[in-house]
């Protein structure tokens, strides 16, 4: 569903983001990318989306190279971004061509918001943002969606909270996800495969595999031996590039 | 442990989170009536005791009766309305111009680097100081005036429009982009959204600067309005005249204004600003 083969991005201002990265992501399947910050992965997840353009590579969704932003492609980010002059329902509904109260009502339905549907982002909880938010991903149900670390400005409780609602969502039509995370615990919850970056620029180091049923219990023998292993892998993938003050910018858009 | 990991809260609005009852207070408009009565007593103590000239500053019952008089004999209608007629035009044309102009300089970057300079030039020049000019070309009646004021709408209007416009959040641009908004959308569905609370200050600010330049206006040869009706007091010798054009002034500043921020809130009210109770 996702092709992502031998993709670099250079800035503007010069850094060199990611280098030579390739990765698929087969249709239904959930992909999780977590590495230290700044190593290039929500760089990734923009080019993807067709937010970014890369400088070398293709990248291809659902077969057809990525020219710019698509409705296949749905998106959320750290932030809700939902804007503040529309209720939750019409927060909901933005990314319809045709407004469609049936539509947006499903999907509310699916994030748990319906009581909300007529509030306005100022009265809502962090985590009911962030949940509008999916929402609005997922009204067009978008074939693909991405998310850049949706959960990592939220409490701990409501992150547990909101990734059992996505493994739900997921379970409703099944998309492909591509997952930018830095939590290893959020990634081992929700993914198939997680891969592991490093930095900079940034590229994979590692691939996991996850071969354990879902709903995945964390206290569980083997998700403590992923834990394990992934916590291995950053480790080393923070050692391999340490980002020092020298070579560390954020780029610059 | 375990049971809360099992079935984790979920949030909500916390009930207890109403706004406590507060006591009954005097109503707001009761309060801010307080300082202009003390003021308007004290003055009429003083000029009925004496201790203020009434000749130079009359008493306030004077000037209700001057009001009064006007408007039964004097032709104060008319008056309030040819200036009234003045600003709303001039607001009109001035703050059209300025948000037609303020939104593209606003949205493209092109645009934006070709005209904002010449405008923010323009700007510095004392908007009076084009009154000499503009009774050439236009003459000295209606045409001048309406553009006078217009001028001095257009440029509070169109600076905080194009910057407002220029600052929405560049996060909730990128939504547009993910939707695959194309120019018109964006502008119509997240730029001007984004920056009507900012803009309905700026056409407030116009407005008051529209009354300002109206006086200016009407002092160069007008025959009717509340600017002649200053300069006719000044050269007949009737204070009187002038406070009761002034209190005028004041009436109608404050009551358009009134209407055109009301007309605001009604666009604004999903603002998540802080109310005054909370920090004092």
């Amino acid at each position: 569903m996702i092709e992502v083969a031998g993709v670099s991005k250079r800035f503007d201002s010069g850094l060199l983001a990611v280098s030579e990265v390739d990765l698929a992501v087969a249709a239904s399947e959930i992909v999780a990318v977590i590495g230290p910050s700044g190593c290039g992965k929500s760089t990734v997840l923009r080019l993807i989306a067709g937010l970014e353009s890369p400088t070398n590579g293709s990248v291809r969704v659902a077969g057809h190279r990525v020219e710019g932003p698509d409705r296949s492609v749905g998106v959320v980010f750290q932030e809700p971004r939902l804007m503040p002059w529309l209720t939750v329902e019409r927060n909901v509904s933005f990314g319809l061509a045709q407004p469609d109260d049936g539509v947006t009502a499903e999907a509310i339905e699916r994030v748990g918001l319906s009581a909300f549907a007529r509030s306005l982002p100022k009265e809502l909880s962090g985590g009911m943002a962030q949940r509008t938010a999916i929402a609005r991903a997922l009204v067009t149900k978008p074939p693909v969606l991405l998310l850049d670390e949706p959960f990592s400005a939220l409490d701990a409780f409501t992150r547990i909270d909101l990734q059992e609602h996505l493994l739900e969502v997921w379970g409703w039509y099944r998309p492909t996800m591509f997952l930018v995370t830095h939590d290893i615990d959020e990634a081992l919850v929700l993914a198939d495969r997680v891969l592991v970056f490093s930095g900079q620029p940034g590229s994979i180091q590692a691939e996991l595999i996850l071969d354990l049923p879902r709903p995945r219990d964390r206290t569980d023998h083997a998700f403590h031996a992923f834990q394990d292993l992934a916590m291995e892998e950053l480790g080393r993938s923070m050692q391999e590039a340490p980002p020092t003050l020298a070579t560390f910018r954020p780029p610059v858009d | 442990m375990t049971r809360l990991l099992a079935k984790p809260p979920r949030d909500r609005i916390d009930p207890g989170a109403v706004p406590s009852q507060r006591r009954k207070r005097v109503p707001r408009w009761a309060v801010a009536l307080i300082v202009p009565i003390v003021i308007v007593a004290l003055w009429e103590v003083g000029a009925v005791t004496g201790t203020i000239s009434t000749r130079l500053i009359p008493a306030p019952s004077t000037i209700a009766a001057t009001i009064g008089d006007l408007a039964t004999g004097g032709d104060l209608l008319g008056h309030v309305v040819s200036t009234t007629t003045r600003v709303l035009a001039g607001f009109v044309l001035g703050a059209l111009v300025a948000t037609l102009l303020g939104a593209a300089t606003g949205v493209s970057e092109r645009f934006g680097t070709l005209f904002d300079p010449t405008l923010q030039a323009l700007r510095n020049i004392p908007s009076i100081a084009w009154t000499p000019l503009f009774i050439l070309w236009f003459g000295i009646f209606e045409t001048s005036k309406v553009l006078m004021i217009a001028l001095g709408v257009f440029f509070p209007v169109y600076l905080t429009f194009s910057g407002a416009i220029a600052s929405v959040d560049r996060r909730l641009v990128e939504v547009g982009r993910v939707y695959g908004f194309g120019t018109t959308s964006m502008i119509r569905r997240i730029l001007l959204p984004a920056s009507l609370p900012t803009y309905v200050i700026g056409l407030r600010n116009g407005l008051g600067l529209g009354w300002m330049f109206v006086v200016a206006a009407e002092f160069l040869g007008a025959s009717q309005g509340l600017g002649y009706l200053l300069v006719d007091g000044q050269q007949t010798g009737r204070p009187a005249v002038i406070i009761a054009s002034i209190v005028m002034f004041a009436l109608l500043g404050k009551v358009t204004d009134r209407l055109l921020s009301s007309a605001g809130a009604r666009f604004t009210r999903w603002q998540d600003g802080f109310t005054r109770e909370a920090i004092a």
